[in-house]
C-alpha cells in the first residue's frame, strides 16, 4: 500500500485478532455505576444519530423521526438532544426544514447506499443532490468489491472524490466491516479512509451482520489514535449498527474514554448510528432517577 | 478539518487518558454483606480446627486498609508433628487403602464447592492479599477450582496416566505456598497430591492464611477423611518445621528463590522427594513485525497482573530498536489508563502490593534503579492515603549490569531495554540467573517457534502472557526451580519413581 498522503507510514500494522478480542473483554469488565452512568447515558443521546434507511420510508415516517430527534421524551424536557436524524437523500428535504433551527443535524446516506455499485458519476451526483438539499453530513459507503480485489488507489480516489463532492457536508465513511472478513483488513481500510479525507469513519450501513461489533471498533479507534498521533488530526468514529442498549453504548463509550481519551467523548467526534438505542437509554435514565423501570410503551416509537 | 496537517504545528498530539479528568468512573465495590469472617482461625489438623499447642497467635491484616482482619493459630514444631502424625494416620489407614474412584469424588466434591462459594472466596482473597476483586474473581477462584478437577479426573485413571509401572503415591507430603495466589497455590499443591493418593500438610503464607482456612472448612464439609488434609498456619518457622520434618516424604514449595536454596541444603541426603517453584525475572521480547497494540497490552498483563507479585511476571521488557519509540510510547499513554486503589473495586486494575516488607522491597529497587542511572516512569493516578500502594512503574534505559534487570523486585516495575537482532534479543533473554518464563511478540509464526525455543526458560508464551490451565506443566530452569507442576508432570511428581523390573 503506497497511498498514504503523508507519507508517514505506507503500510498499517498487523493486528492480532485474539489480542483484539482479549483487550474488549476486559474493557467490557468496567462497571459503570451511579453518576458515571448518568453522565454516560446523557452523553449517548446527544450521540445518536436517530437513522430510518427503509425503502418504505415516507415523507410521514420521516417527520416522525424528527419529532422524536427534537423531544426524545416529553416527560424529561431537559434532555439532550440526539446529535442529527440519518435518511436516504430523497427525504433530506423533509427532515431539514423538520429540524429547522434546532441545531440537530441532517445526515444523508449516498453513494448508491448500501451496496454501492454504481458508477462513480452517478454516485458524485447523488452526494451532490443530497448535500444542495441541505445534508450537513453525507455517509458514503466504500467499494467493498474493489477494496478486497487489492485495488486500494481506486478506493482512496473514490473517497477523494466524495470528499469534494461534499463541499462543507461533513463525509463519514462507512467500511462495511461485516464484509471485510478480517481486523486486518477493516484497519487498512480505516487507514485509507482518513488519508483520503474521512471526516468520521464508520463501521456499517446496518444492512449487514455483524455490524459494529467491539472487536472491530477497538481496531478502528486504534487506527483513528495513531492517525491523530502523526498527524494531529482528530477524526470522529461511528459505529452502527447492533447497538441497541444502553449497556453496549456505554461499553463503548468506556472503550473510546480508554483508547482515544476524554477529547472523544463528543458528538463532534463519536456517533451512534442506531434506531432503537434511544429508547433503552431513555428507560435507563428514568430507572437512575426514580429507582424503577418502565414499560416500552411509556416511551414513544 | 481534514486538511490541517501544516497548521498543528508545534504542540505535539496527546491524548486525555488520565483517570480524574473529564467522564470518571464511579466506585464500583463489590459487596461483602455475605462474607462470614470469624475472629480467630485455628489450624485444620485431622480434620478439626484447633489452637495452638501453645497458644500463640498472629495477625493478619488488609493491606488496602492496614486494618487486623483476624487472628489466626500460629503453628509451632508440636503443632506440625500432630498435623503430619494425622497426615501419616489418613494415608496408612484411610486414603492408601480407598478406592481410587472414591478419592476422584471427594477431589471433585472440592472443586465443586469452590465453585458454589467463588463470590465469598474471591472477595477475601482480596480483602487478605490486596489483589484486584477482577482478579480473584476471574482468574484465581476459577483457576483453583479448575485444577481440582483436572485432578479429580486422574485420581482413577493412574494406570492410563503412566501406563505399566503400577503408580503408587509417596505418603505425606508438607507443602508450603506463597501469598501471591494463596487459594491457587494451594489448589496446584493439594490438588495432584491427594488425587495421586498421598496426604497432605499445608502451610500458607503469614500474610494470607484466609482462604487457605475457607478450604480448610470446604474439605471439612465436603467429608474427607479426617488427617487426609490438614493446614498449619504460621511465619517461615512453621515452613521450616514442616519441609524438615521427619516423617514427610515430599516436599513442595513456592516462593522465593533464597528460601528455595535453604530448602534444598536443608533437605540434601534426607531421601525425601521434592519440586521448588521459586522466583524469575522473565523477558518479553517484542519484535519489530508484532501487532504492536496487541503486544503493549500483553506488556501491560505481563508485568501489571497481581501487582507484579508473580513469579513469572515479565518483568523486563526486551524491544527491537526500530519500533522501540512507539512501543514506549503506547505503553505509556495504556499505563495513564490503569487504575490504582481498592482491591473490592470492580474497576480497579491495581491493587495493594501484599505487605509493609513487600513495599519496602520494592521501594528500595525503586532507589536503586534510579541510582544505576536507568530512567524512571510513573504514572500520575492517584493512590489512597492508607494501605501499601505502587503506581505502575517503567525503568527506561535499563541496562543488563543493572540490578533492576538482573534480580527479581516482584511489583509493578517494568525494566525496559532495547535490542537490534534476534540473536541479541535472545541472547540478554537468556543472560539471567532464571529461567521461568519468557514472552515473544512477532506476526510471523516460524520467528516465534524459533524464538521461544532459544530461550531456556520452562514457560514460553507467544503473543499473549500470563495464560494459565491446569493441564500445562509449570516450572523453571536454573535458579527458577526444579520439577514442575500441572499437567501430567504434576501429577507425577506425587508418585513413587519408577522402579527397575
Amino acid at each position: 500500500m503506497q497511498l498514504s498522503p503523508s507519507g508517514a507510514r505506507v503500510e498499517s500494522p498487523p493486528i492480532d485478532a485474539v489480542g483484539v478480542e482479549e483487550r474488549v473483554a476486559r474493557l467490557c469488565s468496567r462497571s459503570i455505576k451511579k453518576d458515571a452512568k448518568l453522565q454516560a447515558l446523557h452523553l449517548t443521546l446527544s450521540m445518536i444519530d436517530l437513522t430510518t434507511l427503509e425503502g418504505a420510508d415516507s415523507e410521514g415516517k420521516v417527520r416522525q423521526l424528527c419529532a422524536k430527534a427534537l423531544q426524545l421524551h416529553a416527560a424529561l424536557p431537559e434532555l439532550p438532544h440526539v446529535a442529527a436524524v440519518c435518511v436516504y437523500p430523497a427525504l433530506v428535504g423533509v427532515a431539514k426544514r423538520a429540524l429547522e433551527g434546532s441545531g440537530i443535524n441532517v445526515a444523508s446516506v449516498a453513494t448508491s447506499f448500501p451496496a454501492g455499485q454504481a458508477p462513480i458519476e452517478i454516485k458524485l451526483l447523488e452526494v451532490r443532490k443530497a448535500v444542495e438539499a441541505g445534508a450537513d453530513e453525507v455517509d458514503m459507503v466504500i467499494s467493498r468489491g474493489r477494496f478486497l480485489a487489492g485495488d486500494f488507489a481506486y478506493t482512496a480516489d473514490e473517497i477523494a472524490s466524495v470528499k469534494e463532492a461534499c463541499g462543507e457536508a461533513h463525509l463519514k465513511v462507512i467500511l462495511e466491516t461485516g464484509e471485510l472478513g478480517t481486523l486486518d483488513a477493516v484497519r487498512r481500510a480505516s487507514d485509507l479512509a482518513m488519508r483520503s479525507g474521512a471526516d468520521f469513519i464508520k463501521t456499517s450501513t446496518g444492512k449487514i451482520k455483524p455490524a459494529a461489533t467491539m472487536p472491530v471498533v477497538l481496531v478502528m479507534l486504534e487506527a483513528i489514535r495513531d492517525h491523530y498521533l502523526r498527524t494531529g488530526e482528530k477524526i470522529g468514529m461511528k459505529p452502527a449498527g447492533g447497538i441497541s442498549t444502553a449497556k453496549d453504548a456505554i461499553r463503548h463509550l468506556v472503550m473510546v474514554r480508554e483508547t482515544l481519551g476524554q477529547d472523544w467523548l463528543d458528538p463532534d467526534l463519536y456517533r451512534f448510528g442506531a434506531s432503537s438505542l434511544a429508547n433503552d437509554v431513555l428507560r435507563q435514565i428514568v430507572k437512575q432517577r426514580s429507582g424503577i423501570y418502565q414499560s416500552f410503551d411509556d416511551f414513544s416509537l | 478539518m481534514t486538511d490541517s496537517t501544516e497548521s498543528t504545528g508545534h504542540t505535539a498530539p496527546k491524548l486525555r487518558l488520565g483517570n480524574d479528568d473529564g467522564w470518571a468512573y464511579a466506585p464500583a465495590p463489590e459487596s461483602t454483606d455475605h462474607v462470614e469472617l470469624r475472629e480467630r482461625y485455628g489450624l485444620f489438623i485431622d480434620g478439626e480446627f484447633t489452637d495452638a499447642a501453645d497458644g500463640r497467635t498472629f495477625e493478619t491484616a488488609n493491606p488496602a486498609t492496614e486494618e487486623k482482619i483476624a487472628e489466626v493459630a500460629l503453628a509451632s514444631d508440636a503443632d506440625v508433628d500432630r498435623a503430619v502424625a494425622a497426615a501419616r494416620r489418613a494415608y496408612d489407614e484411610v486414603w492408601s487403602q480407598l478406592a481410587p474412584r472414591e478419592r476422584g469424588k471427594y477431589v471433585y466434591r472440592i472443586a465443586r464447592v469452590l465453585q458454589e462459594r467463588s463470590r465469598e472466596l474471591a472477595i477475601t482473597e482480596s480483602l487478605d492479599g490486596g489483589k484486584p476483586i477482577r482478579e480473584s474473581r476471574d482468574v484465581d477462584i476459577p483457576l483453583a477450582a479448575a485444577h481440582f478437577f483436572y485432578y479429580a479426573g486422574w485420581a482413577d485413571k493412574l494406570d492410563y496416566a503412566f501406563p505399566g509401572r503400577g503408580a503408587r503415591p509417596l505418603g505425606v507430603a508438607g507443602q508450603v505456598i506463597p501469598w501471591n495466589f494463596p487459594l491457587l497455590m494451594a489448589a496446584w499443591k493439594i490438588a495432584p497430591a491427594i488425587a495421586a493418593g498421598n496426604t497432605v500438610v499445608l502451610k500458607p503464607a503469614e500474610t494470607t492464611p484466609l482462604t487457605a482456612l475457607k478450604l480448610a472448612e470446604i474439605i471439612r464439609d465436603a467429608g474427607l477423611p479426617p488427617g487426609v488434609v490438614n493446614i498449619v498456619t504460621g511465619a517461615g518457622e512453621t515452613g521450616a518445621s514442616v519441609v524438615q520434618h521427619q516423617d514427610v516424604d515430599k516436599v513442595a514449595f513456592t516462593g522465593s528463590t533464597e528460601v528455595g536454596k535453604l530448602i534444598r541444603r536443608a533437605l540434601a541426603g534426607s531421601g525425601k522427594h521434592y519440586t521448588l517453584e521459586l522466583g524469575g525475572k522473565a523477558a518479553n521480547l517484542v519484535f519489530e513485525d508484532a501487532a504492536v497494540d496487541q503486544a503493549v497490552e500483553g506488556i501491560v498483563n505481563g508485568i501489571f497482573f497481581n501487582q507484579g507479585h508473580v513469579c513469572c511476571a515479565g518483568s523486563r521488557l526486551l524491544v527491537q530498536e526500530s519500533v522501540a519509540d512507539e512501543v514506549i510510547s503506547k505503553l505509556k499513554d495504556r499505563m495513564e489508563t490503569l487504575i490504582v486503589g481498592d482491591p473490592l473495586d470492580k474497576n480497579t486494575d491495581i491493587g495493594a502490593i501484599n505487605s509493609r516488607a513487600q513495599l519496602d522491597r520494592i521501594e528500595e529497587y525503586l532507589e536503586i534503579g534510579e541510582a544505576e542511572g536507568a530512567e524512571p516512569f510513573q504514572t500520575s493516578c492517584p493512590v489512597p492515603d492508607r494501605g501499601y500502594w505502587c503506581r505502575p512503574t517503567l525503568f527506561l534505559q535499563a541496562s543488563q549490569s543493572h540490578r533492576v534487570v538482573q534480580e527479581e523486585i516482584f511489583g509493578p516495575v517494568l525494566a525496559v531495554q532495547t535490542f537490534r537482532t534476534v540473536d541479541e534479543g535472545i541472547a540478554m533473554a537468556n543472560n539471567t540467573p532464571y529461567g521461568l518464563s519468557g514472552g515473544v511478540w512477532s506476526d510471523k509464526g516460524a520467528k516465534a517457534f524459533r524464538v521461544t525455543s532459544r530461550i531456556r526458560a520452562g514457560v514460553l508464551w507467544a503473543n499473549t502472557y500470563n495464560k494459565f490451565d491446569p493441564t500445562a506443566p509449570f516450572g523453571g530452569y536454573k535458579e527458577s526451580g526444579i520439577g514442575r507442576e500441572g499437567g501430567l508432570a504434576g501429577l507425577h511428581a506425587y508418585l513413587q519413581p519408577e522402579q527397575a523390573a
